[in-house]
């Protein structure tokens, strides 16, 4: 079976930022056996090389398009760019839409990427998520051991 | 950043681009000293080396604790790991989009993927070595008061080697690429300040040494540089106690300490028309270029010159009082203080990172721009802010392409 990454992008030390780590987090004793979860604390051009190779990459990251917090966004960006101003730029030297969209460019992108933002309310130094996004992590959580589901049969066959 | 024109005359020019690390200081109150380098590591994800290497060497100092040569050697490599990774990074992904009219990386890496190919392959490059090295390549873990946790073998390290020699010769490309670039004339004018260090171009450590002739050990910071609050923000500004604006990173290295690059940096300085020093801030990605080669060929050297070490760390037992730490970040001067009790509880923790030192040579650079430039629209004028704040590389955070500009125009 070709591999299937999750990575988890964020900072812990800025609230709701960390979103995507602790989702990584969660996932990690729940996904599939043969499935990486990867935690990217850095900058996202560190996503080129942790999907290198993956035929499924779920990214998930904080959002802040200004919608509710701990809205899910969903976005499907194996064939298509991710809307501008859904993923801040500015805790990351780019926004995971950048990565995603020099991935295609240098056609390092996996056949299927999935990424998911999860609205944030709060960016500012410190620790802990706010409530509307811990409770967030768990719907999170379970979408993408779907999206894990459906992938690795599909992989699989 | 906010700018006030009237009458096409500017009156003010405001950058609100960086927040220094406040919430650490107080987050590292009441900890361990010897948490400090695993703390301080998680301040920027870019150069957690330097904030390590900060806090290591004012703690070490003030413990009275001499490193051994082989340790301080294997620090060194991991933060030239760090270096090739964020120089690569700015110059590739950041900067050389505005030398080539590109917006950005993704419009670049669609015309000319083998450069942006060349750049992402000198990160990662830069990535192994901090992995091998550090333990993990992001916030290294294998850094500890006194050495580290375990050294790697000498297997460990000669597997860098073909992957370091390989970003060697890119690194001489992206001098040549760089340096066939069209610079606008520009010079900064204000002290630069870097380290200086007896042996080599100073990274990990080292003495503050200015154009203007400062020589100071790392205890004498603070009489010579002031951190003042900014009106209406939670900023920090840092200036000379004298007055004076400085600037420290890549132009305030190659200008203070060039001739200490190795012979093949020096050449490929000189072949990309560098002069014995460099003002220019737009020629920053030039010494950027420089340094990753002079960091590829220190790395390979301290690699061929390792053996072992029979201890990976030196035991350190807490003293009372304050230490002073500071080193080369990507970006420029780390200054690190701490006040430590006997049991060696931080009372206090003072961190002054390169951007906020920066953030005023940065505003008299863009207040410049913007003045020769009222006539622009905001739209042309945003971008050649963006362009004149990317130069100086501030903390990645604020360096990308998002610049909210506010012109208030009477």
């Amino acid at each position: 079976m070709s591999r299937v990454v999750v990575v988890g992008v964020g900072n812990t030390f800025r609230r709701d930022d960390g979103v995507g780590l602790a989702v990584a987090d969660a996932l990690t004793a729940r996904v599939p056996d043969g499935v990486d979860v990867v935690e990217c604390e850095q900058e996202p051009t560190r996503l080129i090389d942790a999907w290198d190779g993956a035929a499924v990459a779920i990214v998930v990251d904080a959002a802040a398009s200004g919608a509710a917090a701990g809205t899910v966004h969903r976005f499907d960006a194996s064939s298509s760019p991710i809307p501008a101003g859904v993923f801040r730029s500015s805790t990351h030297a780019f926004g995971v839409g950048d990565a995603v969209e020099i991935g295609r460019a240098l056609e390092q992108l996996p056949p299927r990427v999935v990424v998911y933002g999860v609205e944030g309310g709060e960016f500012g130094a410190g620790e802990g998520l706010t409530a509307p996004v811990r409770e967030a992590v768990d719907r999170v959580v379970e979408a993408v051991l779907r999206d894990l589901e459906e992938a690795t049969c599909t992989n699989g066959r | 950043m906010s700018v006030r024109i009237a009458d096409g005359e500017v009156e003010h020019v405001e950058l609100r681009i960086f927040e220094p690390p406040r919430f650490f200081e107080a987050f590292l109150q009441g900890r361990s000293f010897r948490e400090a380098p695993d703390i301080t590591a998680r301040i920027c994800g870019i150069c957690p080396v330097a904030y390590q290497t900060s806090a290591v060497n004012a703690l070490e100092s003030l413990c009275g604790v001499e490193i051994p040569t082989p340790i301080r050697d294997l620090r060194r490599l991991l933060y030239y790991g760090e270096w090739i990774e964020s120089h690569a990074l700015h110059v590739y992904m950041l900067h050389a989009p505005d030398f080539l009219g590109y917006t950005s990386a993704v419009e670049l890496a669609r015309d000319a993927p083998e450069a942006v190919q060349r750049g992402l392959q000198l990160k990662k490059t830069g990535n192994q070595v901090m992995t091998v090295v550090g333990g993990r390549e992001i916030h290294p873990i294998n850094v500890k008061v006194g050495g580290f946790y375990r050294a790697p073998s000498k297997r460990d390290l000669r597997a860098l080697v073909e992957p370091l020699e390989r970003a060697r010769e890119s690194s001489l490309e992206t001098v040549r690429w760089t340096a066939g670039f069209e610079f606008p004339e520009r010079t900064v004018e204000c002290d630069l300040v870097a380290l200086r260090a007896a042996d080599g171009y100073a990274i990990d450590g080292g003495r503050i040494a200015s154009t203007a002739g400062l020589d100071l050990g790392p205890s004498e910071y603070d009489e010579h540089f002031e951190e003042l609050h900014v009106e209406r923000s939670n900023a920090l500004q840092s200036r000379l106690v004298t007055g004076g604006t400085y600037l420290c990173g890549p132009l305030a290295r190659y200008t203070l300490n060039a001739p200490q690059l190795t012979p093949l940096a020096r050449d490929a300085a000189q072949e990309a028309g560098l002069g014995r020093t460099c003002r220019d801030p737009f020629r920053s990605i030039v010494v950027r270029s420089v340094e990753l080669v002079h960091a590829c060929d220190e790395a390979l050297r301290l690699i061929a010159a390792y053996d072992e070490p029979d201890v990976s760390a030196v035991p350190v037992e807490p003293v009372a009082g304050t230490g002073y730490g500071v080193s080369e970040a990507p970006r420029g001067l780390l200054y690190h203080r701490y006040r430590i009790d006997a049991d060696g509880t931080i009372l206090e923790a003072k961190i002054v990172p390169p951007t906020s030192q920066n953030q005023l040579a940065i505003e008299d650079d863009l207040r410049d721009v913007v003045e020769r430039n009222t006539h622009l629209d905001d739209e042309r004028l945003r971008d050649l802010c963006e362009q004149t704040i990317r130069n100086y590389d501030p903390c990645i955070s604020c360096a990308t392409h998002f610049l909210a500009l506010d012109v208030e125009r009477r």
